[in-house]
């Protein structure tokens, strides 16, 4: 017997009476969807900042490979996504969309479509992620009423800067992946 | 060895020891405030038991849909009925893409299988991105805990072992400076692999994708550079739906590290074009544990690592005193279901204050278990000092001359003994402990005296 049909017929042969699956129902969530993604988003280490902000910021020289996927802002990249993601480890900055965002933990939920590679938002050394306010939900079941079954081969939900406390819990920004998340509302 | 004389060994180092219990208790409050924040967490809860529940009475037909579902992704699915299995499959992997180094994101199932020993024998490098697991890896030791696997050391210990291995300034101890040293250091590994290994915090068999969290990126960093992800699970990672993440999301984080939840959520549903996604699904122990009904529910868990944070003995005995992959209340009441004999000091390693169970976001009776298991290894020892000391009460309560004597032998010889006969090693209540002052007498025979 395979090791698949020893596995499925042990569990098989327990004969267990179902126990019925729990509906989920809707939970409230704050009034204030921007204020509180805000502050979720400070919570986490990350930071808001103005389209004109962040303008400023690549015009300012101080990040010299940028990468934009975005769609909702002009185009400010000064580099092109290459073919490998192993090509991108140099890459000061990536500007992408997300495609909603959750106030009660400021995750930003973003699809193979919104990132070009699936490595950009992590081996880039800062991340901006554009997002419309108007898709900001309020928590987490909201979110994946809307995302549903939408098919997209790698999806994830981004809600701060890489961060680690393995060292005496002390919390340090910038363990392997983006050393800072700068959200722009839009 | 036991738990106690671990134990005994962690205590040595009171400061340390004291350390360690106020940062987890730290963690332990952290999470309370979290939960706090959300109205419906008690709701949340009984959610997210009642759904664990249901999969476990059904964890066949998910299997076999979770298998359809990932193979329609493109996700090539294995089988492994134990960590042997499971390890020679990943090898065999390896071996066909002739790749002799690997990346591998925190994954406990991948510490139960023991399978970083068993890939560096067959000449396999292997690199735990986890800065936790990076570290005690750097010091060959096992994760003293699931989620904080460094949480034994201090600074020092881990710049001393950066200045060996990563050539740190000796004696640099601030943890930016560390970090930003292995960061520096696991780039140059995850530009180089071309596999990396993940865990999986759970499976979705309606959409046929896991879903991978983390706070460094690692995982991400490993799989999204590398051709192939390999990813290991238990078989009882599954929840049903996707919308079932919801409740599980908001639950994890709060409960691990008191965050609202991890920064990275990745859901991986088919591989990259010309990557490949591999997922080995593995029983090792598990339909075992399925089959006995009142430890059935310990399958559960989702590893968050609230019962060890809040726990008095984890707290004061840390996690290596327990010898087990998982330490902890849920490592106690998991472990003997694998080696009863090896793990049989686990279930008494805790007060039964429930405490555990109070904060397990699926509902675990993990302390009511702890209870059950020690009626089962109690039974199967056939012998225990507290049976044979209740026996000989039953007698002593059961005759009346019995009882007088006795009672004067042993305040005359509490009296009279000398202390190291009292506080031997078989009187494990006489260790740090004093027996209050022995009566002269009897209350009966004060009654007598004075009242008759």
């Amino acid at each position: 017997m395979s090791s698949r049909e020893s596995i499925l017929s042990s569990i098989k042969e327990l004969n267990q009476q179902e126990k019925a699956l729990p509906d989920l129902p809707k939970f409230d969530s704050a009034q204030d969807l921007v204020g509180t993604f805000e502050q979720s988003l400070q919570n986490n280490k990350g930071s808001i900042i103005s389209e004109l902000e962040l303008t400023d910021l690549v015009n300012s020289g101080a990040y010299p490979k940028v990468y934009s996927g975005s769609k909702l802002i002009p185009d400010l990249k000064t580099f092109e996504l290459p073919e490998k993601a192993t090509d991108l480890n140099d890459l000061d900055l990536a500007i992408i969309d997300g495609q909603l965002g959750v106030s009660e933990n400021a995750a930003i939920w973003l699809e193979d479509e919104n990132l070009g590679l699936r490595a950009v938002p992590f081996i880039t050394q800062h991340l901006v992620i554009v997002l419309e306010k108007s898709k900001i939900v309020g928590n987490m079941h909201d979110a994946y009423s809307l995302i549903g079954l939408h098919h997209s081969g790698f999806g994830v939900f981004i809600a701060g800067p890489s961060k680690t406390a393995d060292i005496e819990q002390s919390l340090v920004i910038g363990a392997h992946g983006a050393k800072s998340l700068r959200v722009v509302l839009v | 060895m036991s738990h106690p004389s671990q134990a005994a060994n962690f205590l040595k180092d009171e400061k340390r020891a004291h350390w360690h219990d106020e940062t987890l208790w730290f963690v332990r409050e952290k999470r309370d405030i979290a939960s706090k924040n959300i109205p419906e967490w008690e709701e949340l809860r009984r959610l997210a038991s009642g759904i664990k529940d249901h999969v476990l009475t059904k964890l066949d037909y998910y299997l076999e849909e979770l298998e359809k579902k990932a193979s329609e992704n493109g996700i090539k699915v294995h089988w492994a009925k134990d960590a042997e299995e499971h390890n020679e499959i990943v090898l065999s992997i390896l071996k066909e893409k002739k790749c002799k180094a690997i990346v591998k994101s925190k994954s406990i199932l991948t510490e139960e299988c023991h399978l970083n020993p068993f890939l560096e024998k067959h000449g396999v490098e292997v690199v735990d991105t986890d800065l936790g697991e990076r570290i005690v890896q750097f010091l060959k030791q096992p994760p003293s805990h699931i989620v904080l696997p460094a949480i034994h050391l201090k600074k020092g210990d881990i710049s001393e072992i950066f200045h060996e291995k990563l050539q740190t300034e000796k004696g640099n101890e601030d943890p930016v400076y560390l970090t930003h040293a292995a960061r520096k250091h696991l780039r140059d590994k995850f530009m180089a692999a071309k596999v990396a290994i993940t865990g999986v915090n759970f499976a979705i068999p309606e959409t046929g994708e896991f879903v991978v969290c983390t706070n460094e990126g690692n995982a991400d960093m490993g799989v999204h550079l590398a051709d192939v992800h390999i990813a290991c699970m238990g078989i009882e990672k599954i929840i049903p739906r996707r919308a079932d993440l919801g409740i599980f999301l908001r639950l994890l984080a709060r409960s691990a590290t008191g965050q609202s939840i991890t920064n990275y959520n990745s859901h991986f549903r088919s591989p990259a074009p010309g990557k490949e996604i591999h997922l080995i699904l593995v029983d090792n122990g598990r339909t075992k544990q399925l089959k006995r009904e009142k430890f059935r529910n310990s399958l559960k868990c989702i590893r968050c690592g609230a019962c060890m944070n809040t726990c008095p003995i984890y707290r004061r005995s840390g996690g290596y005193s327990y010898g087990s992959t998982v330490p902890g209340p849920i490592g106690s009441i998991l472990s003997p279901g694998i080696d009863v004999k090896k793990y049989s000091t686990l279930p008494f390693a805790s007060t039964l204050c429930g405490s555990c169970s109070d904060v397990c976001p699926v509902k675990i009776n993990i302390h009511e278990q702890l209870y059950e298991w020690r009626q089962e290894i109690t039974k199967a020892q056939g012998w225990s000092a507290k049976g044979m000391s209740m026996k000989m009460a039953n007698g002593i309560f059961t005759s009346p001359l019995a009882y007088k004597i006795s009672g004067k032998l042993l305040r005359a010889s509490l009296k009279n003994l000398p202390k190291s006969v009292i506080y031997n090693p078989l009187n494990a209540w006489g260790k740090n402990r004093d027996l209050p002052e022995v009566p002269k007498e009897s209350f009966k025979e004060w009654y007598l005296k004075n009242r008759s």
